[in-house]
């Protein structure tokens, strides 16, 4: 059997080292978002309406991305549609070979990473180059990221220090961060200076104007989408907002979820091509790959709304134990573990779904009010119902279980069997081992044994 | 006021003490308590599993079985919010009409006990004695789904000679999630760890909350750490007579 998320989270949990991390920085940024939220009286009413745009450009999506593509086409820019990752691959691989360029500086992109582009540009010769310094230290150390935002959250500084030291050929380097900022800066205002395509994707696609806005911290990403002759962005279809003023809205719910800043400190919008200024070539394609999909479904639609602000990651109590890869997707967290079997389907990451103890906290944060817990429940619907979770034993138990549940007497005759079959396990009032598949509940806690009599039997003594 | 109980499956095979101290409370508010007796299950742990087939027949049940009582109280803010959130869902999903109307009746009528007490009834002073120190975890459901707030603490702080303290770090999850402790036993009881801590740190003698699923978590990780702190449903504090 393919290894999913239990076997997955093994591994991290073991690592001491990556929990100590992952505790320290999610707890901080959790402190970060809570008081930046908190301090804003109207903070309900921008979620309201942030999830009242997106879901009204999911209702209407074919026509703002129409819209879209002709707003493009009129500032000079060119739109190619791409079904799925392949195609998207091919097309951007296409662009750069005609520019004649070996390299391209990307801007920080889940998108890019969704479909395996730097893998698709690498065999075709071309070197793709990340900018973000998480993502550098991600693609030095040939490691996926472990966080929507904070790609390299698994790593101290000592760890990137070791890296840098290696990679950048600096024997001296130190764990002191501005050294460490200071090491890759030198790096890649180099390649910024040399290189003639950026690949970036977007945060926001304007549907009215054809503008693209991509916020980051940084500024590396600006240099990417300014410097060089050739800008190609790779654009999710629900990405979309109908007009420039929808930003209003997204940029204030975007930095507060995410860095927990009442503002990020780079945000980029740019339209179309300007003669003389910035990139003189601009090309977006426009991604399906699994999306309209998700669309077609009632429940699990509301997963497109969302803005990839990662709150829901920082304050998951399993995301915060295991960490990114233990989701094996590349979105990780509450989040990724509703769109990614979404996109994939559950034969992939039927796991996903179940990898959650359904607390409500990613709900509680969102930023545009998607119901995570409950699209889990539906996907764990759809996994079971494909078959693409749960073992033999799983089944046979929850069938006996609803059979017993589904009547009366059957619930009075299972629980005696039960208080038979207890017995070889019961010590002192608990049960310190179980059997086979309930074994994982006893390797850490006891379980009171069944009393000898019910509340149901107390009620018919009264 | 007649009161239909819900006990749920969990409280009726294992934690009988919880309805019994359930019963006694509302039968000393003065209510007639009635326990009907076809009941079995919300569905929760089908529905929360997956087998969604399962737990329609175990929601349609439900609503069989109370469809004519005026108020039904539960022990348990995840049954509650169960039956909340994703009866609705259930109905849709199985295109039951029927069973949509039958539900979005039936719902506001089924309470929480804590909840019943303190929003439907007004009461926070039970008139109960529990002369010992206790902390108090809030479940997630009856937090984030049935946003009880500080209904339970204001039941707890009228009770007589009870010490109560803060638990750090209250707010999070315990681990426990149905069968995710079982299915991802690793990561629960990962999470487990950072409650049994907070636990601990706080001194009490007792751990209580308003669902016993989650009690069962903290308390069996208590349990096998050899830690003294007993847990008590709710209902069983508030039960305590002086």
């Amino acid at each position: 059997m393919k290894s999913g998320f239990p076997e997955r989270a093994h591994v991290a949990l073991r690592d001491m080292q990556l929990r100590r991390n992952l505790a320290l920085a999610t707890t901080t940024i959790r402190g970060k978002r809570a008081a930046v939220t908190g301090e804003r009286g109207d903070w309900e009413e921008l979620r309201v309406a942030g999830a009242a745009i997106k879901r009204r450009v999911l209702r209407h999506l074919e026509d703002y991305l129409l819209q879209f593509e002709s707003s493009v086409q009129r500032a000079g820019g060119s739109v190619h549609w791409a079904r799925d990752a392949q195609e998207a691959n091919e097309i951007v691989v296409q662009l750069v070979r005609r520019t004649g360029a070996s390299e391209v500086v990307k801007v920080k992109s889940l998108t890019t990473d969704e479909i395996g582009l730097n893998d698709a540009l690498t065999a075709a010769g071309i070197r793709p180059i990340e900018t973000d310094l998480a993502e550098l230290i991600c693609q030095l150390a040939d490691e996926r990221p472990s966080h929507i935002l904070v790609p390299a959250i698994h790593k101290n500084r000592v760890e990137i220090r070791d890296l840098f030291r290696r990679e950048f050929g600096l024997p001296d380097l130190t764990e002191e961060p501005t050294e460490l900022a200071g090491a890759a800066r030198a790096y890649l205002r180099e390649k910024f200076l040399s290189t003639a395509v950026a690949v970036s994707g977007a945060n926001f696609a304007v549907a009215e104007s054809g503008s693209i806005c991509v916020v980051e911290s940084e500024g590396n990403g600006r240099f990417c989408t300014t410097l060089p002759e050739t800008l190609i962005t790779i654009v999710g279809i629900e990405k979309l907002v109908p007009t420039l003023n929808d930003l209003e809205v997204f940029l204030q719910l975007l930095p507060r979820s995410s860095t927990g800043e009442r503002m990020n400190p780079y945000t980029s919008l740019w339209t179309g091509v300007a003669p003389g200024d910035g990139p003189q070539e601009f090309h977006v394609v426009l991604l399906d790959n699994g999306r309209t999909n998700v669309l077609a479904d009632e429940v699990g639609r509301q997963t497109l709304a969302c803005i990839r602000c990662s709150a829901c990651l920082n304050v998951c109590p399993v995301y915060e134990r295991t960490g990114g890869h233990a989701y094996g997707s590349v979105y990780p967290g509450p989040i990724g573990a509703i769109l990614t079997p979404q996109l994939v389907g559950t034969a992939e990451a039927g796991s996903l779904p179940f990898a959650s103890s359904l607390c409500g906290a990613c709900a509680e944060v969102c930023p545009v009010k998607i119901d995570i817990p409950q699209v889990l429940v539906h996907l764990r619907g759809r996994a079971i119902r494909e078959r693409t979770a749960a073992g033999a034993g799983e089944r046979m138990m929850m069938s006996a279980a609803g059979w017993a549940l589904a009547g009366e007497r059957r619930f009075r005759w299972a629980r005696r069997v039960g208080r038979l079959v207890q017995r070889p396990f019961v010590r002192e009032n608990k049960i310190e081992r179980l059997p086979g598949g309930l074994s994982g509940w006893t390797m850490t806690r006891d379980l009171p044994a069944m009393p000898r009599r019910s509340f149901r039997e107390w009620w018919n003594g009264r | 006021m007649r009161v239909a109980l819900f006990i749920t499956c969990m409280n009726d095979t294992l934690f009988p003490e919880t309805g019994i101290a359930t019963v006694q409370v509302l039968e000393r508010l003065g209510h007639d308590v009635v326990f009907p007796k076809a009941q079995t299950c919300c569905g929760q742990l089908h529905l929360n599993t997956g087998y969604h087939d399962s737990a329609a027949d175990l929601a349609r049940r439900f609503v069989r079985v109370f469809v004519e009582e005026e108020i039904v109280v539960a022990p348990s803010a995840s049954c509650v919010a169960t039956i909340r959130e994703f009866y609705p869902y259930l109905a849709e999903q199985l295109d039951d009409g029927a069973l949509a109307e039958e539900v979005e009746a039936l719902t506001p009528r089924v309470m929480e006990l804590t909840e019943f007490l303190v929003r439907r009834l007004g009461v926070t002073d039970v008139g109960s004695r529990f002369s010992e120190r206790v902390t108090y975890h809030p479940t997630c459901h009856s937090l984030r789904g049935l946003q009880l707030g500080d209904v339970p603490l204001s039941l707890l702080r009228a009770v007589d000679g009870l010490e109560f303290v803060e638990l750090p770090g209250a707010t999070e999850c315990c681990g426990f999630g149905g069968t995710f402790a079982i299915k991802n036993a690793e990561t629960s009881s990962a999470i487990l760890e950072s409650k049994l801590e907070n636990v601990v740190a706080t001194g009490a003698a007792v751990l209580t909350a308003v669902d016993r699923s989650c009690l069962t978590q903290i308390g069996g990780g208590l349990s096998r750490m050899g830690s003294q702190v007993r847990t008590l449903h709710i209902a069983e504090i508030l039960a305590a007579a002086p």
